[in-house]
C-alpha cells in the first residue's frame, strides 16, 4: 500500500539544501512517503526478458539497497528510474514508475529533465578526464545554463563539501579530476551528481572498485545523505546492504522476491531464497 | 610373428614421439623470416641513402637556398622549391580544413548516433571511397567539379568573401578553374575516408561510462557528444586529422591533374600552383640525363619524404597514444 503521493516542494537553483525539519508534533515513527513506486515493470533486452512484474516502493529519503546474484535485473531495475536503459539499443519496457506521482514514462515526460531529479553514480568512477576537479561538480550545472558566478562558487563549495571531499582538494580546485585517487574519484561523481540538486540519487555498485577504506568513506557519505536524498543502492555486497541500507529489496531471476526492512531482511527473511542468499548458500 | 614385437615396443613408450625435429628446419624458417623483415628496412634505408646522394649537387651547389628561392627555371639552372612546398602546403591545408570537419561528423554519426542497421553499409560506403583510384579522381576533377566550381562556386565566394579584409585576399583575382582551390578540394574528397575510418575507431574507444556520465547529468545527445566523446578523443582525433595530412601532402596524381602546374606562389586560391609531388611527376622525363635538373627533383623528393615521415610518425604517436587503454595519457 502506497501513502498518498504529492509532489515535492519545487526547489529553486539559489536556495541552500537543507534536510527536512520534523514537523511539529510528528509521530516518532512516521509512515514515510513513496518517492519512487515501480508497478508491474516488465523489460526486455531484445528478446531476453531481464524484468518480471516488479512492483515496489522506495521510501523518501531514506536509503534502499537491491541486493541479488549477478544477472538478477538489479542494476537493470535501477535503470528504468531515471530512464537510462533507454540509452542501450533495443531496450523495450512495459509497467509504470512514478516519481513523486509523476509518470516517468508518459509522453511529453523529457528524460533529459529526468535525469536531472533523478542523479546516478555508477560502478566505476567516471570523472571526464579533460575537466578540472572544479569543471567536473558544475559540468551539470552549466549544461543547464547556470552562469551566475556566485551562485557557481557557492554550489561548488556546498557540493564537495557535503561529498566529504572539500578539505581533500579546496587548494587546488583547477587540477583534473583524474587526478585523485580512486575514492575521491567516486565522491567527486557524487558531488557532481548532486549538483544537479535531484531529488533521488541512484548508486549502481558505487564502491565495488575501491579498497576497504574508500568504501567506509562513501558508505558514510551514504548514511550523511539520506537526509537530504533519496538513495537506492545496487550492491553485491550483503554487509554493505545491512551496513547502510534501511529497507532492502532481493531480486532473483528478473523477480522482486522479497523487500522489507533490513533489519527484517537479514533476520527474519519470509521466503526460502532470500535466507539462502543472505546466508551465503547461494549467489 | 610380428605382431607381439610392436606390441612391445608401443608399450616401452606411452607417449607417441615422432621423427625429432631437424635443428636444420627451425634454423632455417628463421632465417628466411628475418631476411624477409630485413629487406624492407634495407629498401628504406637504399631509398633514402638514394636521395640524399642523388641530391648532393644541387645540395652542395646551392645548399639551403634552394629552399628559400621562388625561382624555377630548369634552362637557366634556376632550382626554386618554395612554389612546391608553398603548394603542397596550401593544398594539404585546405583539404584539411574541408575533411577533418566532415569526417569527424560522420565518425560521430557512425558511432553514435546511426541506427545500428545503417552503420555497416555506410561504413562498407565509405571505405570503397578510399579504393577509388586517384587517376579517376583527377579525371572526374577535371571534366566534373572544376568547371561546376569555376562557372558556380568560385564565382560566389569571390562575391562573399572577396570584400573582407585580410581573408579576402584568399578569394580575389582571376578564376581559372584549375588552381589550389581545385586541387585542396579533390585532396580533401581523397583522405575523408581514412580520417573517417580512424576518427571512429577513436570514438569507439571512448569508454560507454563516459558517455552515461554526462546522460545522467540530464545531456542531451549533442552535449553527450561534445562533453563525454569529443572532449575524451581530442587528442585522438587530432592524430586522424595529422594522419590525413600525412597522405595529403604525399598525393601527386589527381593534385596533378587540377592545380594548373605553375610553379608561381600567389595569395589567391583561385590562382594556379604546383606541388612537390606534382613537379617531380610531371618533369623527371624531362630532366633526363641533366644532373642539376635530377639532382633538383631529387632533393624535392627528400624534402617531401622528410615532411611525409614527421606528419605521419607524429599521426601514429597521437592516435597510438589515444586507442591505448589507461590513464597516463590524461595524466
Amino acid at each position: 500500500m502506497n501513502p498518498p503521493l504529492g509532489s515535492p516542494e519545487p526547489r529553486t537553483y539559489s536556495e541552500p539544501m537543507r534536510p527536512p525539519q520534523p514537523a511539529v508534533g510528528q509521530s516518532p515513527q512516521p509512515v514515510r512517503q513513496i518517492a519512487i513506486s515501480v508497478e508491474g515493470l516488465n523489460l526486455w533486452y531484445g528478446k531476453n526478458q531481464a524484468l518480471f512484474d516488479v512492483s515496489l516502493g522506495f521510501p523518501a529519503r531514506s536509503v534502499t539497497a537491491i541486493i541479488g546474484p549477478s544477472g538478477c535485473g538489479k542494476s537493470t531495475l535501477l535503470r528504468t528510474l531515471n530512464r537510462m536503459h533507454e540509452v542501450t539499443p533495443g531496450t523495450r519496457m512495459t509497467g509504470r514508475v512514478r516519481l513523486f506521482g509523476d509518470d516517468l514514462y508518459r509522453s511529453g515526460m523529457d528524460p533529459t529533465i529526468l535525469r536531472r531529479r533523478v542523479g546516478m553514480i555508477f560502478q566505476k568512477s567516471n570523472p571526464f578526464p579533460t575537466l578540472s576537479v572544479r569543471e567536473n561538480v558544475l559540468v551539470g550545472l552549466r549544461l543547464n545554463g547556470v552562469r551566475d558566478k556566485e551562485v557557481l562558487r557557492e554550489r561548488l563549495e556546498e557540493c564537495l563539501r557535503m561529498a566529504a571531499l572539500w578539505d581533500e582538494v579546496k587548494d587546488n580546485l583547477n587540477r583534473p579530476g583524474i587526478s585523485l585517487s580512486g575514492g575521491q574519484q567516486q565522491r567527486l561523481c557524487i558531488a557532481r551528481a548532486i549538483a544537479m540538486r535531484p531529488e533521488v540519487l541512484l548508486m549502481d555498485e558505487p564502491s565495488s572498485a575501491l579498497d576497504p577504506i574508500a568504501t567506509a568513506r562513501i558508505e558514510e557519505l551514504v548514511h550523511e545523505l539520506k537526509e537530504t536524498f533519496t538513495i537506492v543502492i545496487v550492491t553485491h555486497n550483503m554487509q554493505q546492504a545491512a551496513r547502510v541500507s534501511d529497507h532492502t529489496a532481493f531480486m532473483y531471476l528478473g523477480r522482486l522476491i522479497e523487500m522489507g526492512t533490513t533489519q527484517k531482511i537479514f533476520q527474519r527473511p519470509e521466503h526460502r531464497q532470500t535466507e539462502e542468499y543472505i546466508t551465503g548458500r547461494f549467489g | 610373428m610380428p605382431l607381439p614385437a610392436e606390441k612391445t615396443e608401443l608399450e616401452d613408450s606411452p607417449i607417441p614421439v615422432g621423427k625429432a625435429a631437424s635443428p636444420w628446419g627451425n634454423a632455417t624458417f628463421r632465417s628466411v623470416a628475418l631476411a624477409a623483415a630485413l629487406v624492407a628496412v634495407a629498401i628504406l634505408l637504399l631509398l633514402v641513402w638514394q636521395l640524399v646522394s642523388d641530391s648532393l649537387p644541387t645540395l652542395r651547389a646551392f645548399g639551403l637556398k634552394l629552399l628559400a628561392s621562388e625561382d624555377w627555371n630548369a634552362g637557366a639552372e634556376e632550382y626554386g622549391a618554395l612554389p612546391f612546398i608553398y603548394g603542397t602546403v596550401v593544398t594539404s591545408a585546405i583539404a584539411l580544413v574541408l575533411a577533418v570537419p566532415l569526417s569527424i561528423f560522420t565518425a560521430v554519426y557512425l558511432t553514435d548516433l546511426a541506427p545500428v542497421w545503417i552503420r555497416q553499409p555506410l561504413v562498407s560506403l565509405i571505405e570503397m571511397l578510399a579504393a577509388v583510384p586517384s587517376v579517376i579522381w583527377g579525371l572526374w576533377g577535371i571534366f566534373v567539379l572544376v568547371p561546376w566550381l569555376r562557372t558556380a562556386v568560385f564565382p560566389a565566394l569571390r562575391a562573399v568573401l572577396g570584400p573582407i579584409p585580410g581573408v579576402g585576399s584568399l578569394f580575389s583575382g582571376p578564376i581559372f578553374g584549375l588552381g589550389y582551390l581545385s586541387a585542396g578540394i579533390i585532396v580533401a574528397v581523397m583522405i575523408v575516408p581514412i580520417v573517417t575510418a580512424v576518427s571512429r575507431e577513436i570514438l569507439r574507444s571512448v569508454p560507454n561510462l563516459q558517455r552515461e556520465a554526462a546522460y545522467a547529468l540530464g545531456a542531451t545527445r549533442w552535449e553527450v557528444t561534445r562533453i563525454a566523446v569529443l572532449s575524451y578523443a581530442r587528442r585522438g582525433l587530432l592524430g586522424a586529422a595529422v594522419l590525413g595530412l600525412g597522405r595529403a601532402l604525399g598525393e601527386t596524381m589527381a593534385v596533378t591533374m587540377v592545380i594548373g602546374n605553375s610553379p608561381q606562389i600567389s595569395a589567391s586560391l583561385f590562382a594556379p600552383g604546383y606541388t612537390l609531388a606534382s613537379v617531380i611527376a610531371n618533369e623527371f622525363g624531362e630532366a633526363g640525363a641533366d644532373r642539376m635538373y635530377t639532382s633538383a627533383l631529387f632533393e624535392l623528393g627528400l624534402i617531401l619524404l622528410v615532411i611525409t615521415v614527421v606528419v605521419n610518425v607524429g599521426a601514429l604517436l597521437l592516435v597510438r597514444a589515444a586507442t591505448t587503454k589507461g590513464g597516463s595519457r590524461f595524466a
